[in-house]
């Protein structure tokens, strides 16, 4: 019997076709995100979320292309798995900030925040 | 026949089955359960990341990311892990030549692009101790260590088990766990350059962001 070793189950569709497109796509996000930050394009705040966005664009694109997640076929266990990582992922980051900054907040004395103030910047 | 002997001989016929050729069923779970541990990874990697979000304006006098970093060893790293990361995908696609040369070739330039990368990132930290910036100095270096070099830390295993897979296929072929072996650690290599893309952008550009 001749073992199919392309039709592989967790890579149905891998195809050289997508490894190209992926990689290209990520390189000219990874240079353009480069490029902004060290020319300073755009105001600090306009670049830190043109650099977020490239960031997750540059995620899901390596998502699709290089781990083939939405290619499952049904049952999709990975998916499934995947978006409830991301779900305690999300609440670990996010709650962890949220929390030290009400802390910071509540802990500060007023004197203290003066002093931050000054020195624009936090502990 | 009888019905045991019948049945011992079934699972005997099937033991010796696995050993040459896995069902495609192992190839299924084996590979969920892997991707199962690397949604585990990641949530490591974002505890780590929620800790130095909290930590990197913690600079105790001493130096910010502003003043440390490096843009263009960064972008060498990143283009390096890059490509790696896509050679290892044409190594996984080279399974079907089912030539042993092809695949140990782009194996062996996954390898090489990957030890660049873990190269200029030991130099990096080596650089950083010996000018006394060390991960004892404040609560953004503590973290900025500990996330960059748990990430180094995985790179490593995954150089470590690059050997392990071009000596498996060496040894024994096209067979279908070697399928599975390869397949798995293409899994764990994208997984890292996934995990690659936020370190850069978080903790380098944004670093360099905040002045």
């Amino acid at each position: 019997m001749k073992t199919k070793i392309y039709q592989t189950p967790s890579h149905p569709d891998a195809n050289l076709k997508q490894y190209i497109l992926g990689y290209t796509v990520s390189v000219l996000f990874t240079l353009s995100a480069f490029f902004l930050v060290k020319n300073t394009v755009f105001t600090r705040n306009v670049l830190e979320y043109v650099v977020a966005s490239l960031a997750i664009s540059q995620f899901i694109i390596q998502i699709v292309f290089f781990l083939h997640l939405f290619n499952e076929r049904n049952p999709r266990f990975r998916l499934l798995v995947f978006l409830l990582m991301l779900a305690i992922v999300l609440i670990l980051v996010v709650g962890s900030l949220w929390i030290m900054a009400n802390l910071n907040h509540n802990m500060t004395l007023p004197s203290q925040i003066r002093y931050m103030n000054n020195q624009g910047g936090g502990f | 026949m009888t019905a045991t002997s019948q049945q011992f001989e079934i699972e005997h016929v099937s033991l010796a089955d696995l050993r040459k050729e896995e069902s495609p069923s192992i190839f299924e779970n084996v590979s969920f359960g892997f991707f199962v541990y690397l949604m585990t990874d990641l949530v490591l990697f974002a505890s780590l990341f929620a800790v130095y979000a909290v930590l990197h304006k913690n600079i105790a006098n001493g130096p910010s990311g502003y003043n440390i970093f490096n843009l263009n060893t960064v972008l060498a790293e990143t283009l390096l892990l890059l490509t790696s990361s896509f050679t290892c995908g044409l190594t996984l696609l080279s399974l079907r030549t089912k030539k042993k040369i092809t695949v140990l070739t782009n194996l062996a330039v996954t390898f090489l692009l990957g030890l660049g990368f873990l190269l200029i990132e030991i130099n990096e930290f080596h650089h950083l101790v010996s000018i006394g910036d060390s991960w004892r100095v404040s609560g953004f270096l503590s973290s900025f260590f500990t996330l960059v070099g748990t990430h180094g830390l995985h790179i490593t295993i995954g150089l470590i088990w690059m050997i392990y897979l071009a000596f498996r296929l060496y040894k024994t072929g096209f067979s279908r766990a070697n399928l599975r072996r390869f397949t798995i650690f293409t899994l764990f290599w994208h997984f890292l350059d996934v995990i690659w893309i936020f370190i850069f952008t978080v903790v380098y550009l944004m670093g360099m962001l905040k002045l």
